[in-house]
């Protein structure tokens, strides 16, 4: 039965239900008409403006999906859409291939659940912000859309890096939407800077690109790596596109951009946004022939270092929504541990390794972008809440508000890796791919492999380390604080949304054979790796087992509840306080705290996370102590290093230089003097 | 189906072993084999207290727990019968599912809102976390000595590698799972069970507020936690193809001699200072690691 259950797919069943014929141009311009459209959100009354933003992107989504399933259920394998670019008159192909396909359904999926969500997050500030306001959020969450969606599917340079920046402005305007805060203005301007960085970077491969093939697209990069160097050019790319992925040590973004953006966009930024790093990856690595052992070994360790610092830095953080930051960094690693074992099958022609690594990372992308998405729009509810992000302050929601804390209790589940949950899928897909590849690799490589098994398996402790924190102490025993206790559940309309990511959440998870083999023919078509059914043959029944178990789990469950219920009902039951160890007054605040469970684990990591205890010493001679106070905080170490550090030199550099700016008028006209003596004088002895 | 039926049957007498152990060896006459049972049948009957502070997840983690070490045990093999349940990577499934049950006994812990229990759970999850990478080297280690990578493959698989120093990954594998097993289930010398402070306990300070049934339904998780475990290290040092009673009879001894070494260990052992058991814990790893780094130097001259 389980077996007949993995063949008939939801792609086979999809195949049957849609007929699409050839209609590329009428649709390139009914997505072009959608653009506009977004233009009206500007001209319409501030009540109706969600709707219509609602509008806009449903119709986006539904020409675009309607592109996805082309692709994927299309025996053509990519949809091409030529067009004319208005005004520059630039004729632009736009390609949808199966790659693409697959992130515009990820898109689709957290944008739309992200935009239903946000009309119960922003209604606090409807008051507050005027109508304009609340157009150019709107507007630049569906350009943000846009942008993404022509990422996907841009294959020449320069329009790709008009895209690009597109899609960094948008997001920029969406963080600082509570820009009377300085911080938060500070914080988007910081993470502008940091986007650009990584722009010019893109941009400087390119132009190399395009000084040796004189072509500036994806497609000329399968030329170029024929006959040059990989190495170099790739890292260019993977330093462009890491710092939107997020890996260590170019995530420094991240953690300051996430906690400043209102709860939806940081759920659409962390769920999908930084994933466009990862498919630039995946698209230049589509090209790569040569270099392929120490690309992929250099992605393998780059992610290894970012899945366990970004969880180690998770750990020690107050802050909720700067917490799933640093998960955000950490998945982002779990994905690129399965690209670089991917690249490294590549590299050894080892198929199997291949498809199962880069089926995980894709894999992954989608759940990521499912759970990491719920996780933030329930922290958003339960900031809107009681308004504080700090995990101390709170305590004892469970009872307060519900149905979020259910919610994010299925969202670290996942993102654990825990089964009958989707992470859980993904990350046994890339195990699965490891502990294959060892009986069958070299020395050099077992050891790689190893290392990547050890530190997946760390990185999944450590997170069940978090999130039994995060949860625990945000959500469980008694509320530490007045914000806390004076919570009410919020509305049914950001309730709703979220138990859509779930219903996936949990279908991947015990369904997974449906999602896994079009993965599989994804993974095996773009990058033309042989030995796709013979892979699918061997791991869908593994799947389906799992599926099967994961039923028994439940059904376990669900009759052991039942008869605990029919159980309890025979027997005395009553209530009481909790086991003070004879202590009678129990007070909220001797409860365990998210510094004090974090203790252990800080004592051993404090090299990589340099902890800083913040209390004055008592002194020999104060016999009678005073009262004082103690805090503890962690700063990112690459933070300071990478960031803080250089800014503060050159901006004190600067700050010398600007002794010549005095302010008064006589100064400047000595200095044009000064000047005009020079280029005299240079002139004279024919220098210039 | 077997391996199923002969955890169940293990997992009864398993915690009487261990009592009569340590009576015999302290000098006491002491309870019967099934004290324990006994015990967990009176829990049953009682009525249950729940603390005010606690809510959902009190009430599901024991449940919870419970049948995330039945699925695991669904996987284990028994000599030449597969597991209930196999499939390639199932070990993988098995350390992700005991996680899950673990997960929501550190999060009961939360609910009531104890510092003690909070204290408890955050050595749980630390040092659950710091074992978690010893299993999969070791898992690792196997599945390069066979070539195979599911339990029951594996273990069928085990002693008929052709390769010569089976033994010693046999006993490595066997000393391994015992570690692993004592960290799981907290036991000297990470954590005694039977300590009387608070202050100065793991598992125990955890179930703290728990009563009746969900006490019951704790204890019979750890008893199953220790059979999976001690049919894992039948499975390492028992030749898969041998005659099927004598695995029968083999696999009872070896119960029992898992139990013996945990009596004995609680009987002699002190516990370890809290702040040495990271330190502890991380030298299985590193054991762990030994076996690996053989099996690599081995496989290197075998096959050049």
């Amino acid at each position: 039965m389980i077996h007949s259950l993995c063949y008939s797919n939801i792609f086979i069943l999809l195949r049957a239900q849609f007929k699409i014929g050839d209609y590329p141009a009428m649709n390139i311009a009914l997505f072009f008409i959608v653009l506009i459209l977004s233009f009206a959100l500007f001209l319409v009354p501030k009540i109706l403006k969600h709707s219509t933003a609602l509008f806009v992107l449903a119709a986006g989504i539904l020409i675009t999906t309607g592109w996805s399933f082309e692709v994927l259920l299309g025996r053509s394998g990519e949809l091409r859409l030529e067009t004319v670019v208005p005004l520059i008159g630039k004729t632009v192909t736009l390609v949808v291939d199966s790659l693409s396909a697959f992130f515009i359904l990820v898109v689709n999926i957290t944008l739309l659940v992200g935009l239903i969500y946000a009309s119960g997050y922003l209604k606090p500030y409807y008051q507050s912000k005027n109508a304009l306001r609340f157009s150019i959020h709107y507007f630049s969450y569906l350009w943000l859309y846009f942008s993404m969606v022509l990422v996907l599917i841009t294959r020449d340079g320069l329009s790709f890096l008009i895209v690009w920046e597109i899609m960094a402005l948008s997001s920029f305007m969406l963080v600082i939407f509570d820009a009377e805060d300085t911080s938060i203005m500070k914080t988007g301007i910081s993470y502008l800077i940091q986007m650009h960085v990584g722009m010019f970077f893109l941009m400087f491969a390119f132009l190399i690109l395009e000084h040796e093939t004189g072509e500036m697209s994806f497609d000329a990069l399968g030329g170029y790596f024929r006959d040059h160097s990989n190495l170099l050019l790739f890292i260019l790319f993977f330093i462009g596109f890491g710092i939107k992925a997020g890996f260590i040590p170019l995530h420094t973004w991240l953690p300051q951009a996430h906690p400043a953006a209102p709860s939806h966009v940081s759920g659409v930024m962390s769920g999908v946004m930084i994933k466009m790093g990862i498919y630039g990856i995946m698209r230049v690595l589509l090209f790569v022939s040569h270099d392929l052992m120490q690309i992929g070994i250099l992605i393998l360790i780059v992610s290894l270092v970012s899945g366990l610092l970004g969880v180690m830095m998770a750990i020690v953080q107050h802050d909720l929504k700067r917490l799933l930051a640093y998960h955000s960094i950490e998945n982002i690693g779990i994905i690129g541990i399965g690209i670089g074992l991917g690249v490294i099958g590549l590299a050894t022609g080892n198929n199997a390794l291949s498809i199962l690594g880069f089926s995980g990372g894709l894999l992954h992308v989608l759940n990521h972008s499912l759970f990491k998405s719920l996780l933030f729009f329930s922290a958003g509810s339960v900031y809107t809440s009681i308004h504080t992000r700090n995990i101390e302050k709170m305590g004892g929601l469970m009872k307060r508000m519900p149905y979020t804390s259910v919610l994010f209790l299925i969202g670290s589940l996942a993102i654990c890796g825990l089964p009958p949950f989707n992470g859980f899928i993904s990350e046994y897909i890339i195990y699965l791919g490891m502990f294959r590849d060892l009986p069958v690799t070299g020395m050099h490589q077992s050891i790689l492999v190893l290392g990547s098994i050890v530190g997946l398996s760390l990185i999944g402790g450590l997170a069940v380390f978090c999130f039994t924190k995060a949860f625990g102490i945000a959500f469980l025993g008694e509320p530490r604080s007045q914000h806390s206790s004076s919570a009410v559940e919020v509305g049914k309309v950001m309730i709703f949304p979220q138990l859509f990511s779930v219903a996936l959440i949990i279908l991947i998870g015990v369904a997974s054979p449906w999602f896994v083999r079009p993965v599989f023919e994804i993974v095996s078509s773009g990058f033309g790796i042989e030995g796709m059914s013979g892979v699918a043959e061997s791991t869908i029944p593994g799947l389906s087992k799992i599926s099967l178990i994961s039923g028994v789990f439940i059904m376990l469950v669900l009759a052991l509840s039942l008869y605990r219920q029919f159980h309890l009902k025979s027997v005395k039951v009553s209530r009481g306080p909790t086991w003070g160890c004879g202590y009678t007054a129990p007070d909220p605040k001797q409860q365990y705290t998210s510094t004090s469970f974090a203790y252990n684990y800080n004592h051993l990591a404090k090299p990589v996370i340099g902890t800083k205890k913040m209390m004055p010493e008592i002194m020999e001679e104060e016999i009678f102590p005073e009262e004082r106070s103690f805090s503890s905080a962690s700063d990112d170490v690459f933070q300071k290093v990478i960031i803080d550090k250089p800014a503060f030199l050159v901006s004190s550099l600067l700050k010398k230089i600007a002794v010549m700016q005095t302010g008064k008028v006589q100064h400047y006209i000595l200095y044009a003097f000064i000047f005009m003596l020079i280029v005299l004088l240079l002139t004279w002895l024919n220098i210039i | 189906m077997a391996g199923l039926i002969m955890i169940l049957i293990s997992a009864m007498f398993f915690p009487g072993m261990i009592l009569r152990t340590k009576s015999i060896a302290s000098g006491r006459k002491g309870p019967g084999i099934f004290q324990p049972l006994r015990d967990a049948g009176v829990l049953v009957r009682k009525g249950s207290v729940f603390s005010t502070t606690t809510g959902l997840i009190t009430q599901i983690a024991p449940v919870i727990s419970l049948a995330s070490v039945i699925c695991a045990a669904l996987v284990v093999p028994f000599g030449h019968q597969e597991a209930l349940i196999h499939f390639e990577g199932d070990f993988i499934f098995f350390a992700y599912i005991l996680a899950l049950g673990r997960f929501f006994m550190i999060i009961a812990a939360l609910d009531t809102g104890s510092a003690f229990e909070g204290m408890g759970a955050s050595r749980e999850a630390f040092f659950s976390m710091l074992i978690e990478p010893a299993f999969f080297i070791l898992m690792a280690t196997f599945s390069m000595f066979t070539g195979l990578v599911s339990f029951s493959d594996i273990f069928s698989h085990f002693f008929i590698t052709g390769n010569h120093y089976v033994l010693i990954f046999s006993i490595i594998g066997f000393y391994l799972f015992i570690q692993t097993a004592l960290i799981e289930n907290s036991r000297l010398p990470v954590d005694d069970p039977k300590t009387h402070l608070e202050l100065t306990m793991i598992h125990e300070v955890m179930i703290l507020d728990y009563s009746g049934l969900d006490k019951a339904l704790i204890h019979i998780t750890t008893w199953l936690k220790f059979a999976v475990y001690g049919s894992l290290m039948y499975n390492v040092i028992v030749p898969a193809g041998w005659n099927i009673f004598l695995q029968i009879g083999l696999f009872i001894a070896v119960q029992a001699l898992f139990a013996i070494i945990v009596g004995f260990l609680e009987s002699f052992r002190a516990r370890n200072k809290m702040n040495k058991n990271p330190k502890f814990i991380l030298t299985i790893s590193a054991i762990a690691l030994i076996a690996f780094a053989v099996i690599l130097i081995l496989n290197l001259n075998l096959n050049p």
